[in-house]
């Protein structure tokens, strides 16, 4: 099917797509249009205005201050996968990156659309999650950060407000190692279960996605020392978290990626 | 709604198209309407077959995830920018040899998505070229063929 009619207006700043998100209640930001746009071709989503942020030049900023890694909203997949800066600072990122998509999608894609659209089994708003990362938000009212935490709180469901851009993301540099790894049916698909796990002395904690609505992390005192103890361990977290985990199958895929994330955060450095 | 035009100049394979757009029209939907070149094939509108892929800048994307009022101030390449005045170009040869197309759907988008790999790493090895065709589906070579040519014409560059 073909997209039904919008108007269209081209931002070259942030402040321009603020004021034309405020003019127009109900327009949609068009980011990498990778999940906008099919929704748009089978006119699941009909937006009457359409605001392009792909020229505004300051939402593609990557850089590393004070003790933080800022990601641009505009910044898209393939730039994190690629990016030595990123890997450099938070190594499990680009690791993590390279499983969006394909090359194409990774092309076009960016880390604002993303978070934005919050698929539950998306990577990067896991990685937000895992990484206690901040979401910097900002609207014609002001600008706002909001723990990714907070932020994620449902299936496709944000704490994003009317009339807000998501401008940037920032993720603390920490001493922790991350490890990640998950399970998909085909290259390239959106994953069934996915896994960061967290080694900081000798505990840390673990991060699923693709289980309910949203990532969820949960604190680990100590890791045990043998693949047995930690199979256990992970059985019991994946029961007491507030999801309805109805596939057995599932469950028993969240235990076995959290443990290849934690070998791969073993592996780490 | 209004289903307004506007007016865009769109550089396809190395030429500038003045053309009245509707904002609507993806850029696959333009190439082949408004510019002529039905070389872009269209599968699923949804991203996931790749029979859409055409080059932006010198990277794959997928046309019918992009507007073509957003093209503007790119170079868009199609699988006609990629083919001589005439014959063949070293990688559509080796499609032909090896025997790496049946139905030809999948094709264009094939083509392009292994011309920019091999653009940018004229050698790579067979896991990278199976990585970077992972977005492109064929229903009918079983992709065996396609990787063995896509080997066959690496370190050969363009062409013509
Ligand atoms: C074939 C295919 C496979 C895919 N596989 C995966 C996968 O494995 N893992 C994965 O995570 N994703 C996958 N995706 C989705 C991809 O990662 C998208 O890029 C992402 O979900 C959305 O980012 P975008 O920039 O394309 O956003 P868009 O599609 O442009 O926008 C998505 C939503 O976010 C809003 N939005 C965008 N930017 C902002 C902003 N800065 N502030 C406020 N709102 C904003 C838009 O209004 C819209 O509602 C896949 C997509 C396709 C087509
Ligand atoms: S038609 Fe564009 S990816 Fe299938
Ligand atoms: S040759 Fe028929 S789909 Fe690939």
């Amino acid at each position: 099917m073909k997209p039904a009619a919008f108007q269209y207006f081209r931002a070259s700043t942030t402040d321009e797509a603020l004021d034309r998100l405020a003019q127009h209640p109900g327009s949609k930001v068009l980011a990498g249009g990778q999940s906008l746009v099919p929704l748009m071709n089978f006119r699941l989503s009909r937006p009457d205005v359409l605001i392009d942020i792909n020229g505004v030049a300051d939402l593609g900023r990557l850089a590393i201050e004070d003790g933080e890694l800022r990601i641009g909203a505009l910044v898209r997949h393939r730039q994190l996968a690629e990016s030595g800066d990123v890997a450099g600072a938070v190594p499990v990122l680009p690791l993590a990156a390279k499983h969006i998509g394909h090359w194409a999608i990774r092309n076009r894609g960016t880390i604002g659309g993303s978070v934005a659209h919050a698929d539950p089994a998306s990577e990067l708003p896991a990685a937000l999650v895992a990484l206690q990362g901040t979401v910097v938000l900002r609207s014609a009212r002001g600008e706002r950060r909001v723990a990714a935490e907070e932020f994620f709180q449902g299936f496709f469901n944000t704490d994003l407000g009317e009339g807000e851009l998501i401008v940037e993301v920032r993720i603390p540099i920490s001493k922790s190692r991350f490890g990640f790894n998950e399970v998909v049916r085909r290259p390239g698909d959106f994953a069934l279960v996915g896994a960061y796990v967290e080694r900081s002395g000798p505990g840390g904690s673990v991060t699923w996605f693709g289980l309910g609505g949203r990532p969820e992390r949960l604190l680990v005192d100590a890791w045990p020392q043998d693949a047995a103890g930690r199979g256990t361990l992970l059985e019991e977290l994946v029961e007491g978290l507030p999801l309805d985990v109805s596939e057995d199958y599932k469950r028993a895929m969240a235990v076995t990626v959290a443990e290849r994330a934690y070998q791969q955060a073993e592996g780490e450095k | 709604m209004a289903d307004e035009r506007v007016e865009v100049v769109l550089r396809v394979n190395g030429r500038d198209h003045r053309l009245e757009v509707s904002p609507r029209w993806t850029l696959s939907d333009v190439l082949r309407h408004q510019v002529g070149l039905t070389g872009t094939h269209v599968g699923c509108e949804q991203g996931v077959c790749g029979a859409c892929t055409v080059l932006l800048d010198g990277e794959p994307v997928r046309s019918c995830l992009i507007f073509g009022v957003q093209a503007e101030g790119h170079n868009v390449t199609t699988v006609e920018g990629i083919t001589p005045e005439s014959g063949l170009s070293p990688l559509q040869e080796a499609f032909r040899k090896h025997h790496a197309l049946q139905c030809g759907y999948c094709t264009p988008g094939m083509l392009l998505t292994a011309q920019a790999l091999l653009d940018r790493e004229p050698n790579p090895s067979e896991e990278t070229i199976r990585e970077a065709l992972t977005g492109n589906l064929c229903r009918c070579t079983g992709y065996q063929f396609i990787v063995d040519a896509v080997m066959a014409a690496r370190g050969q560059g363009r062409g013509a």
